[in-house]
């Protein structure tokens, strides 16, 4: 009965989806202004619809209802509980049903939260949110519906893939689609604003916190993949330009342009027609993920099982949104009003130079990502574009940005003058050749060299910026401190994100410069050395949980003779799936992490170690959480409040960002 | 209303990377060498196919060159690639496993009861969990590992006399003589 109401509710999702594409946007054109507060109640409907959908779909896997055939083929009743709540999202329909119940979730904000909203905008944007609806919850009904049954229910599911049981996978999911499909939000409005030939700092400041939420929980998403990969995959890697992964990364690139363009157009009214294409971009690259991710055109390490008729479903979809909207575009960007200059030194220079290399980013990881599928076609050769191509691409241009990273937010609004810049680019060059220099001679590394220089300009320049706007130094410390604690949370969120990405650049130079790695075989009570550290084999043993059976290894760590802890690596064997996995034994220091993975051994030849001495890899996480922790305390900003009163920004003129 | 020529620049874009798409997608997933190349093979243990015998396990991989051979009973393309594997086996000596892929234990005996075995061991993928960890595109297709363990090279599709002459045999002929 649970799947039958879920499924129900879903078609009735589906029909309140048509009705908000349709109605409210004849509402729109004929200034009928009930027809355009219809979308406020099926907005609401449908997201109520949608989650007792997906309560149905959670019931039957917690209860382990097999006589689901979703059920039944991925889970277990031995599967611990976690597991059979996070279940639900760990397979393709499931998965799906999550992606729109968070369209639909974001769609119901726009009632809840914008009242303030002038109606016509609203109506069109929940009118275009609910054609993204009606595709995507037609595509979970006619093409993966989680709801259908088996004629004979079998005793036992087969159980969820092991390497999926893991909590950091298991939260990785929602996060990426909390950031992906966020981004619907912008996509719509720069939709609405291109059918009304119209925007301002109101629908700035509306969508600006949306497109930081979605980023926020975007960044976390993605850094929960990538430790997954770290510690589950056993590869002693946390990014391997994956197609999977960069489907991910390039939504999240485009959106922190649209983050930083949506302030010109807020502050400066400028960026206009720019900022609209990039809202269409960041989505289309979002639905461009969950095609690649879900068609399979594209060969990946993380294949999930795909199905050509499913992607052709999504291609048009894709096709019909991003193309409807470009054409849109096309036809009418030329209506949105023209932004006013630029001064050549100023800050929105500075944030149109960070869109262009943004963008620039994007296009390489595009190009390295679908390059292997244009040469197919052309040319029939087989090619892979490889990490390299990456590291050398990418790496470039993420270096070009951080210098302006390091100089742009010190710039003001509208000009500023030379002068002012002289004394902050002194310290900042000097610092940075400091710290060049003495990694040259110390640490011998040209390339860690320029990374731990950029990190400290980066930091650097954060940090002047921060010490303008408190006046540091010009004022008394009481004075000082006051005004620190009137800033508007958005310079905390800018100074948090800024400093996240230093503390990554340290992460990914540290990991990619001096690590180091073993294999052998090692039998009990042997000793190996690696990168300063001594590592014993203490023992293997056996022993047996509720859903696997597992050889646990324990490794006595010790430095310069000195013990400094144990670390445990497990094989473990799933007998519902046959499958195995190694959980790695990760001994945690700030600036270091020794990995060890247990593999195929006996008593007899002993046991295949790898080591792995990682450092400052952690960082590289600590920096992402810092980024989504710096776009959360920019939300709590009271400048991005709505309000119908006219925005004066002569009371934050000093403080602005 | 001003329209630009400019503002179809991404339209244009879009129609583009769209039709390949579309083509992609009609060609059926493409034939790309492996990501997993120059990566260690995953970890394994297939059952085997008969019950005497004992499972295959990344284990016995180890300290050899060897190739590991995706097949199935059902598929077409692995009869044709058979003769040679039966060659390579038994006059060049070459290690070769196969993995019974989307397949029953029936079904694969009794095909390798037809055709002969070149495989010093054989494991039941059923579900794909293998295929999927090594991204396989189809059958056949045969992996390359080193010594140590580690991917060198990937065969989409059968393989001929010439990309054994040419391609693999000179692989193996090098991989052997590393430590």
């Amino acid at each position: 009965m649970t799947a039958e109401i879920g499924n129900f509710t879903l078609i009735l999702a589906f029909l309140l989806a048509i009705v908000q594409s349709t109605v409210p946007f004849l509402g729109a054109q004929t200034n009928n202004s009930r027809l355009m507060q219809l979308a406020n109640f099926t907005a609401i409907g449908q997201l109520i619809f949608i989650l007792i959908a997906f309560i149905a779909l959670t019931i039957s896997f917690v209860t382990s209802d097999f006589s689901v055939e979703l059920v039944a083929r991925h889970s277990h009743t031995l599967k611990p509980l976690l597991y059979k709540f996070t279940g639900v999202w760990a397979n393709h329909e499931g998965s799906m049903l999550l992606w729109v119940a968070i369209l639909c979730l974001y769609g119901a904000a726009v009632p809840i939260f914008g009242k303030a909203l002038p109606d016509k905008l609203k109506a069109l944007a929940l009118s275009v949110q609910g054609m993204i609806a009606t595709g995507f919850i037609g595509f979970v009904l006619f093409t993966s519906n989680p709801f259908s049954r088996l004629a004979v229910a079998p005793l036992d599911g087969n159980g969820l893939n092991p390497l999926l049981q893991d909590p950091g996978l298991a939260f990785h999911p929602p996060f990426l689609y909390l950031g992906y499909v966020g981004f619907s939000m912008a996509f719509s409005f720069c939709v609405a604003a291109l059918i009304e030939g119209r925007v301002d700092a109101l629908w700035a400041r509306w969508l600006r916190p949306w497109v930081l939420a979605a980023w926020s929980f975007l960044t976390i998403g993605i850094a929960l993949g990538s430790v997954w990969a770290y510690y589950e995959l056993g590869w002693g890697g946390w990014w391997f330009w994956d197609p999977v992964e960069n489907a991910s990364l390039l939504p999240w690139l485009a959106g922190t342009a649209l983050l930083h363009s949506i302030m010109v157009v807020e502050r400066r009214h400028s960026l206009v027609s720019w900022t609209v294409l990039l809202g269409i971009l960041t989505f289309s690259l979002s639905l461009i993920g969950t095609f690649l991710v879900r068609s399979g055109i594209i060969t990946s390490v993380h294949a999930f099982a795909n199905d050509p008729e499913r992607g052709f479903y999504i291609l048009v979809m894709l096709l019909l949104a991003t193309g409807g909207a470009l054409t849109l575009y096309a036809l009418r960007s030329g209506k949105l009003r023209r932004g006013n200059g630029f001064k050549m030194l100023s800050k929105e220079a500075g944030l149109a130079i960070n869109n262009i290399l943004l963008v620039c980013a994007t296009a390489i990881v595009f190009l390295g990502t679908f390059y292997p599928l244009f040469v197919d076609i052309l040319s029939d050769e087989k090619i892979t574009v490889g990490p390299p191509f990456f590291n050398l691409n990418f790496g470039y241009i993420i270096a070009v940005l951080i210098v302006f990273m390091g100089i742009g937010p010190m710039l003001k609004w509208r000009g500023d003058n030379w002068r002012s810049l002289v004394r902050p680019m002194i310290i900042l060059a000097s610092g940075s050749i400091i710290v060049f220099a003495s990694i040259i001679l110390f640490g011998k590394a040209s390339m860690g060299a320029i990374g731990f220089a950029l990190a400290f300009w980066l930091i650097a320049g954060t940090c002047i910026t921060f010490s303008k706007k408190v006046q540091l130094g010009k004022r008394s410390p009481a004075q000082s401190w006051k005004l620190a604690k009137s800033l508007p949370a958005g310079v905390y969120g800018f100074v948090l994100a800024h400093l996240g990405v230093a503390v990554m650049v340290i992460g990914v130079t540290g990991m990619s410069l001096w690590a180091k790695e073993s294999i052998l075989m090692m039998q009990p009570q042997q000793t190996t050395e690696l990168g300063g550290y001594t590592i014993e084999l203490r023992d293997v043993r056996d022993l047996t949980r509720s859903n696997y059976t597992a050889e646990t290894a324990r490794f006595n760590l010790s430095k310069a003779g000195k013990h400094i802890g144990t670390l445990s690596s497990e094989r473990r064997f799933y007998p519902v799936r046959e499958m195995q996995t190694t959980e790695a034994g990760i001994f945690v220091r700030p600036t270091k992490n020794v990995y060890v993975a247990l593999g195929q051994g006996d008593t007899e030849r002993g046991w295949a170690i790898r080591i792995y001495v990682h450092p400052f890899v952690n960082w590289i996480w600590i920096g992402a959480l810092l980024m989504a922790l710096g776009g959360f305390v920019a939300l709590a900003d009271r400048r991005l409040r709505l309000s119908r009163k006219p925005i004066t920004n002569t009371r934050v003129q000093q403080n602005e960002n | 209303m001003k329209t630009k020529l400019y503002a179809f620049i991404p339209l244009v874009i879009l129609i583009v990377i769209g039709l390949f798409f579309a083509i992609e997608l009609r060609k059926g997933p493409s034939k790309m060498p492996s990501v997993m190349i120059n990566r260690p093979m995953p970890e394994f243990v297939l059952q085997p196919i008969l019950e005497d015998q004992e499972p295959f396990a990344f284990s016995d991989l180890s300290g050899q060159v060897s190739l590991v051979n995706i097949f199935g009973s059902w598929c077409a393309a692995c009869v044709v690639e058979h003769p040679v594997l039966m060659r390579l086996a038994h006059r060049e000596g070459v290690a070769i496993y196969g993995v019974a892929w989307r397949d029953t234990a029936i079904d694969a005996s009794n095909w390798l009861q037809k055709y002969g075995n070149p495989y010093r061991k054989i494991g039941l993928d059923a579900e794909s969990l293998l295929a999927i960890d090594l991204g396989v595109t189809g059958a056949p297709e045969t992996f390359l590992v080193d010594k140590s363990g580690n991917i060198r090279f990937k065969q989409v599709g059968p393989i001929s006399n010439q990309a054994w002459e040419q391609t693999i045999k000179p692989m193996i002929l090098l991989l052997e003589a590393e430590e």
